[in-house]
This record gives C-alpha cells, sequence and structure tokens, in this order.
C-alpha cells in the first residue's frame, strides 16, 4: 500500500496540534506497511525522514504540459477564490492584514502559476494563494508518482486531495481534525466552509477524529453518514523524563486551564466555576496560561469577582514551561465548548494530573479516568474540581489508572484502522 | 424426598439526590424522592405487583406444598411505606397464608459485616423488630447482603441465635463440592448453610430471556428434565434470586410469569422435589460437611469476591471515613441523623463507585443513577460531609446538655472565673518564662 498524503506542517516545524497528529499516524502507517509520500508546502530539510519521504512542494516544478491540458483547467477553477481569508490567526492580526488589502483576484491568478512558487507553509496573509498553489503542484505530483490511495489533512488541504484524484483516479481520504464550527463558533466563514464541504463530497472516505465531529460532518455538511469513520486521534510521549525533581512553589492545590483563551476554549466557564469553589474553599489557585482574544474579558471578569489574588494568568506557554505549569498542577480543566479531539488533557494525565474535561470534546469518548461534564454546567464543574481537591481518593484513582489509560492510546492501532479504511476505499 | 428452596432478595436503595458540595452545611435533604418513588412505582407495577399475585395464587391453588421466601432490606419496606403501601399489603397477604417465610437482613442491606460487629448486629436487630412488626414473624434464617459470607460472619450469626444462613455456591468457592447438600460454619456447626446452586437460579434469573443461549427458549418441561438430571444422592437445589427477576429483569413478555405459574405443577407431577422453606430445608437435610471460607465470598460478578463494593480508592476512602463516624453515631439519639447514617450505609453507594463496569457488565449500569463512578463518589462524599458537620454539631450540642445538667448556671459562671483567673497565671507565668530564655539567646 503506497499513500500520497498531503499535510500542511511536520514536525519540527509545527504551530499547531495537526502536525504532531500527522507525524504519530505516518509512523503508525510505518508499523502497519503502509508506505507514505507526505507532501507539505515547505519542507526545512531536518525532518524526520526515517519512516517517510517528505516531498517539498516548493521544490516541484511545474510542467508546462501539465498545465495546459484543458481537464487539469477544468478540475482547478473553482479554487480562484479572492476572499481574505486567514484562519488560525488572532483577529488583531486578521484586521492588519485585512485592511492591506492583499489578497486581490488578479494577483492570486498571476502568482499561482509560476513555474516553482516559494511556499511560507505558514498561516500567513496569503494563505488562499498557497492553498490554490498547493493544488495545482499537488495535481503535478499525482501525475508524476505512483500510488493507491490520496490522503489529505484538514481544509488546507482538500483542494490538493482533489486535484489529485481528479488527475489519478486514484481513491480520496479526507482527513477531518476540526471544521469551520469548531474554529468559529456559528460565525462561520462561507469559504471555507464551502471548500471543505467539496472536500468531503469529493472524498471517497472521510476519516474523523472524534464521533463529536462525525456529527458535525454529518449533520452541518450533509455528508453520507456510510463514508464517515471514526479513528481517535493518539498521542505519543517523549520517553525522556520532563523535569519530575521539579517542586511544588505555592502552597495551596492548584487547579489550571491552560490552552488559547478563546470562546471555543469555554475560558469563561472556568473562571465562573473558580468563582463557586473560591467562596466554600480557601486552600486553592487557580492559573490560566496561555492568550487569545478573550483574555482581557477574563480578566476584567476575575476583577469583578474579586478574585484576582487566587486567580493567575501566565500567558502563552510553550515547550517545558507546560510540563512544569503540569507539575504545578493538581487538577486540570478542559471546559471546551467545542473541540473536535483534544490531545492536553492526555498529556496532564501523563503528567499525573487527574483532568476535568467537557463532554463536547473527542478525547471524552476515548477517556474513562476523567470527571466529564457539560461545558455550560458550572454547578458540575465546580463540583467535580471540589471533589479533586478535597477527597483524596479520587486523585489516587485518577494516577493508579490514567496512565495506563493514556498510555494505550496508540497510533499503531489508529494506524491500523486507517490501513482497512484505505481498504474499503480501493 | 429432594428440597426446591426458593428465596427472593427484595432490596431498593434510597438513590442520593445530585448533592453539590455548595449544599454542604446548607441542605440537608439527602435523597432523590422523585427518582426513588418512580423507580418504586415502576418496580411495583412490574414486579412486585404482578409477581406477588401469582405467588398468592399459586398457594391458594397447592397451599403449603407450595413455599417461598423472601429478604426484604429495610431501606425496601421504608420506601413501600413512603411509596407503595399496596405492595407491602400484598406481602402481608403472603404473610397470612403461613407458607412464607421472611429471612433476616441487615436493615439498609450495608456491608458493616465486614466492617464492624457491633453496628451490624444493631441493623439486624432493626431489621428483625420491622419484619415482626409487618409480617408477624420472628426470623430464624440469615442472609447477608448480596449474600457476602466468611467463616467470621458466619460464627457472628450464629452467636445471635440463628440457625441457618444462606450463602454463594459458586464452583471456586466449593471447589468439588455439589451446592446440592446442606454444609454448616467452619467455626460453629450448628450454623447450617445453604448454598445457591448458581446454573439454576441464573438459568432463570440472567439466561432466560437470551436468545443467543443454546437452551432458549426455556420451557417447564426443560427445566423440569434438567432438575430430574441432579445426581440421585443429592437432596437440596437452592434457587436464589433478585426478585425484581420477574417482571424487570426479564419483562413479563418473556414469558417468564407463565414459567413460574406452570412450575409447582409439573414439580408435584414429574419429579420427586418438593419446596420448603429454609428453616424447614435446614432441619431436614443432614449436613454433609463444613465449608471454610476464610476470605468473604458474595454472588456478585464472575469473581464471586466483594470488589464490586470495595477495593478501588474510591470505595475504600468512602466506605472508610463513613465507618470513622461510628464513635460520634453511637454518642447521639436524634431521629433524622440516624435514619440518614442508615441509609448511607447502603451498599448501592459503593456499588456505583465500581470501575469494574467500564469492562464488565452492565449489570452495574442497573438503575445506577450515575455517569460514573467518580461522579458516584463525588456525590456521595458531599453528603457524607454535610453529614458529618451534622453530627458532629449534634454530639457538641450534647456535650452541651450534658454540661447544663450537671451543673447550674451558677456553677457554670463560678467555674469560668476560676478557669480564667487559672488562665491570666498560667499566662503570666509563661511570658516570664520565655521572656527568660530568649534573652538568654541573645547573649550567649
Amino acid at each position: 500500500m503506497r499513500v500520497l498524503m498531503f499535510g500542511w506542517e511536520f514536525p519540527p516545524h509545527i504551530t499547531g496540534g495537526l502536525g504532531t497528529a500527522c507525524y504519530g499516524l505516518v509512523k503508525g502507517l510505518a508499523k502497519n506497511n503502509v508506505e507514505v509520500l507526505f507532501v507539505v508546502p515547505k519542507a526545512y530539510g531536518d525532518e524526520d525522514n526515517s519512516v517517510v519521504k517528505i516531498v517539498d512542494a516548493s521544490e516541484i516544478e511545474l510542467n508546462q504540459d501539465t498545465l495546459s491540458t484543458d481537464d487539469f483547467w477544468r478540475k482547478v477553477t473553482f479554487m480562484e477564490v479572492g476572499s481574505s481569508l486567514i484562519p488560525y490567526v488572532s483577529p488583531e492580526e486578521f484586521k492588519r492584514i485585512s485592511s492591506m488589502d492583499i489578497l486581490d483576484q488578479t494577483k492570486l491568478k498571476q502568482t499561482i502559476f509560476r513555474s516553482k512558487y516559494k511556499f511560507s507553509g505558514k498561516y500567513g496573509r496569503d494563505l488562499m494563494e498557497e492553498v490554490s498553489r498547493y493544488a495545482v503542484i499537488a495535481a503535478a505530483l499525482a501525475v508524476k508518482n505512483n500510488f493507491d490511495v490520496i490522503h489529505a489533512h484538514d481544509w488546507l488541504t482538500y483542494a490538493a486531495g482533489i486535484a489529485a484524484k481528479s488527475v489519478s483516479k486514484k481513491p480520496l481520504v479526507i482527513h477531518v481534525h476540526a471544521t469551520e464550527f469548531d474554529r468559529s463558533g456559528e460565525n462561520v466563514n462561507q469559504n471555507v466552509y464551502d471548500i471543505e464541504r467539496k472536500g468531503m463530497e469529493a472524498a471517497d472516505r472521510v476519516i474523523t477524529v472524534s464521533n463529536y465531529t462525525r456529527n458535525i460532518v454529518i449533520n452541518r455538511y450533509g455528508i453520507d453518514a456510510s463514508k464517515v469513520v471514526t479513528v481517535h486521534n493518539a498521542v505519543e510521549f517523549d520517553s525522556r523524563k520532563n523535569g519530575h525533581d521539579e517542586q511544588k512553589t505555592v502552597p495551596e492545590k492548584v487547579v489550571t486551564f491552560l490552552g488559547r483563551i478563546t470562546f471555543q476554549k469555554g475560558p469563561d466557564y472556568f473562571v465562573e466555576a473558580a468563582n463557586m469553589v473560591l467562596q466554600k474553599y480557601n486552600n486553592v489557585r487557580f492559573v490560566m496560561a496561555g492568550s487569545g482574544d478573550m483574555l482581557n474579558r477574563i480578566i476584567k471578569r476575575v476583577a469583578e469577582l474579586q478574585i484576582s489574588d487566587k486567580f493567575h494568568f501566565t500567558g502563552f506557554l510553550k515547550g517545558n514551561d507546560v510540563n512544569r505549569m503540569f507539575l504545578q498542577s493538581d487538577v486540570y480543566v478542559m471546559p471546551s465548548v467545542s473541540e473536535p479531539f483534544g490531545i492536553s488533557p492526555l498529556e496532564a494525565m501523563r503528567a499525573n494530573v487527574p483532568v476535568i474535561i467537557s463532554k463536547q470534546s473527542g478525547v471524552a469518548e476515548v477517556l474513562n479516568h476523567a470527571i466529564k461534564i457539560d461545558f455550560w454546567d458550572i454547578d458540575a464543574m465546580a463540583d467535580a474540581m471540589y471533589g479533586l481537591l478535597n477527597y483524596d481518593g479520587l486523585p489516587t484513582m485518577f494516577r493508579r489508572m490514567g496512565q495506563e489509560e493514556v498510555l494505550n492510546l496508540k497510533w499503531e492501532n489508529a494506524a491500523r484502522k486507517i490501513n482497512e479504511i484505505y481498504q474499503t476505499a480501493l | 424426598m429432594k428440597t426446591i428452596c426458593f428465596y427472593f432478595q427484595v432490596h431498593q436503595p434510597y438513590r442520593l439526590r445530585r448533592y453539590r458540595f455548595f449544599d454542604i452545611g446548607e441542605n440537608h435533604n439527602y435523597f432523590d424522592d422523585f427518582a426513588n418513588r418512580s423507580i418504586m412505582r415502576k418496580v411495583a407495577e412490574k414486579c412486585y405487583l404482578p409477581t406477588n399475585q401469582l405467588f398468592l395464587d399459586l398457594i391458594n391453588e397447592y397451599g403449603c406444598k407450595f413455599k417461598i421466601s423472601y429478604s426484604i432490606s429495610g431501606t425496601a419496606i421504608d420506601q413501600f411505606e413512603q411509596y407503595a403501601p399496596d405492595v407491602l399489603d400484598s406481602f402481608k397477604r403472603l404473610a397470612d397464608t403461613g407458607c412464607v417465610e421472611f429471612i433476616s437482613e441487615t436493615y439498609s442491606h450495608s456491608l458493616s459485616a465486614i466492617k464492624n460487629e457491633s453496628e451490624f448486629k444493631k441493623q439486624v436487630e432493626l431489621h428483625k423488630k420491622k419484619i415482626e412488626l409487618h409480617f408477624n414473624q420472628t426470623p430464624k434464617v440469615f442472609r447477608n447482603t448480596e449474600l457476602i459470607y466468611s467463616d467470621t460472619i458466619g460464627t457472628l450469626v450464629a452467636d445471635m441465635g440463628y440457625k441457618a444462613m444462606l450463602s454463594e455456591g459458586a464452583k471456586h468457592v466449593l471447589g468439588w463440592k455439589s451446592p446440592n447438600y446442606v454444609y454448616t460454619n467452619a467455626v460453629n456447626p450448628r450454623l447450617k448453610l445453604l448454598l445457591k446452586n448458581f446454573t439454576l437460579s441464573d438459568d432463570i434469573a440472567f439466561r432466560f430471556s437470551n436468545r443467543a443461549w443454546e437452551e432458549w427458549p426455556l420451557t417447564t418441561e426443560k427445566y423440569i428434565s434438567w432438575l430430574n438430571a441432579i445426581d440421585e444422592k443429592e437432596e437440596i437445589v437452592n434457587l436464589f434470586m433478585d426478585y425484581e427477576t420477574f417482571g424487570e429483569h426479564q419483562w413479563a413478555e418473556t414469558g417468564i410469569f407463565e414459567f413460574m405459574r406452570h412450575l409447582p405443577y409439573k414439580v408435584f407431577s414429574d419429579t420427586n422435589f418438593e419446596f420448603l422453606i429454609p428453616s424447614e430445608a435446614a432441619e431436614k437435610h443432614q449436613p454433609i460437611a463444613p465449608m471454610h471460607v476464610p476470605h468473604p465470598i458474595s454472588w456478585a460478578d464472575e469473581e464471586r469476591d466483594l470488589t464490586a463494593w470495595l477495593g478501588n480508592d474510591l470505595q475504600d476512602e468512602a466506605f472508610d471515613k463513613l465507618y470513622s463516624l461510628i464513635d460520634k453515631v453511637q454518642m447521639i439519639s436524634k431521629e433524622e441523623l440516624l435514619r440518614d447514617w442508615k441509609y448511607l450505609q447502603t451498599s448501592d453507594h459503593f456499588y456505583y463507585m465500581c470501575t469494574k463496569w467500564f469492562s464488565d457488565g452492565d449489570v452495574h449500569k442497573y438503575f445506577n443513577p450515575y455517569d460514573s463512578p467518580y461522579e458516584a463518589f463525588i456525590n456521595f462524599m458531599n453528603v457524607l460531609s454535610d453529614f458529618t458537620l451534622r453530627l458532629e454539631r449534634e454530639v457538641m450540642n450534647n456535650r452541651n446538655q450534658d454540661m447544663l445538667s450537671t451543673y447550674t448556671p451558677e456553677e457554670i459562671k463560678k467555674l469560668i472565673g476560676e478557669y480564667e483567673q487559672k488562665l491570666t497565671e498560667l499566662k503570666s507565668v509563661f511570658d516570664k518564662n520565655s521572656n527568660d530564655s530568649s534573652k538568654k539567646e541573645i547573649y550567649s
């Protein structure tokens, strides 16, 4: 089995969870004897090449013969979208970029079809242009290479997947790690939504990272349920010890929120629950780690509730600071409003921190040893926090069972399921 | 003649309402009235009333040739009184026939037998009184919560004057021995043991409606042939099961009621079995050997041990914290507190905290009000926290009352004066001392 796989990023050059998931998946596929040709818009040369052949789209030269066929043009025309569309950036940055009015259509047309194109590989302001260009490259690659299945991760690569399919006539598998509804709530960007739906419709199989996402794909995108299959994400941990010698720095117990401080992560519910706990129980501090467009509102609310002496903000954390934060924590809360999967609770559990997760997350489907609440149910959230802080049996139990549960979520198993899905698509 | 001994367990717990930590110290109503009432009504309509009627009919038809026995937990009887007096009346009618035996157990279907002897005895006594009150008979046979048994528990029960006790007869408990004989306690041979024939019991209780079972459908004829196939020399078949088997675990549509309705007739006409109640069976059959059970067993799950109720961190903490209150409970007499104390001990609360059902058995999910064992634990602990506060307050009140009954207000005033003077003296001595020593430290 040979797979032509389109991604947007690959470790170590990642900005989100997508690259990490792709890396885990590709390694798992290798163990299942699946050969993967992994295409990224821009390769840096220091990617792990041991399990996968990385193809740098920036190095692909377009053959004029390919470009001149009518068939090819017909397939790629729908990608000429000239909107100022930039996901995965903060609203402030979005404002700045869109005011520059860069993405006009004429320029787009000219730049896409240069014979060599330097992708930034970032989620930047030329995103739509890059998406389109990526699809053209994909078609070229599909002509040159030998493979059985095409596999495309998230909407940025769907166009590439469709282009490759139309050229090669090989089955297309679309992998949904997140949908526009997860990113934007109800205010979806119509262009992104359209690309997502076209990708799902063109696909022979749609893989979703949870049943939660599967339902969105079926109900919100109107996709035939019989071709949508859930394969839960797995997680791979560094085998290196992560500074367990570090000591807690505050005498109180610590309850942590860690993630983007945006609407879909539910930070406001965390604050309300924290306030309730503090009315009854004093030996605790709450920490909100991360940044995002809701941060100022949250800080204001915390001040209004007059709990600032017990509620702390760390700003954005990365790398080892994340691990250090876990080591300081007694409870980890992920109150997401909408979370296709959600890997961070697994990292917390791995660091021996008991977790409270919202039922509106994919990860809730695979975990037994976690407290699950509805994100809006602040009573239940507060109660769970209080329980974990006060009744020792609970954290003891979680530590004992959680480690094992998390370590059993292996990419190798997820990859086996995906390999089976390839077989049914052939 | 050989013996068939029917015994049915009738139990309902007082389920807790969703009790948040903000309720602690504020709200002392722990029980989910709505759930308890609606579950009781539902089970009453589907099981208790029709099944009682069926057995009443059979007894009217065959007289005391057909006999059965029950143990009804105190919490179930309390709920009959509250929500289903019609059910209580129908059990009384059964008692009036004289063909039905009522068996002793702990009032709240608790696990006290493995924790505290005096609490255990107290609960058995309470239950006994309740049975005498409603059914006009004094129990002679004992069965512990979920058939939990060990040599020690058996000895305790024998000391309380019981002649016989019911227990589980699963293979890995008995080894090569057969449950179809009467055994005795390993320490006190005067206590006879009737052991559940788990195959023939579970054929009715669990497998009856299972279409994947190769013996489905189970007809009365087939069951009779199995009874007849039992070894010549074996004497007794004990069919022990949850009463909710009839109409609730096995719906009426499965034919379970018809099966039972025809069973006695077929037993009389086609076998050499007779129906006896446990006290008669224990009297009639000679015990064949003592049964050694050093570690407690139960009738639950594959393992037949206590891991459904105790053993994980949640269950152990809840259980230990609950029973750590026992000394204080013995100091109080306030009705509501003693009632809550009873209801909180019900084994079901610990059953809900079991983490085994992540892997096995939806049996554990039956009427389980919680989504997860963690929720069950947090809820129970919140309730227990409030109960502890109330208990401590009450103990303190009692102590104050004691003071007041020992001293007159004038005497107390005088005592306060004396103690205050003493305090001032002690303080001045202490201050002087510590000043001296700190000076020493500075200069040395």
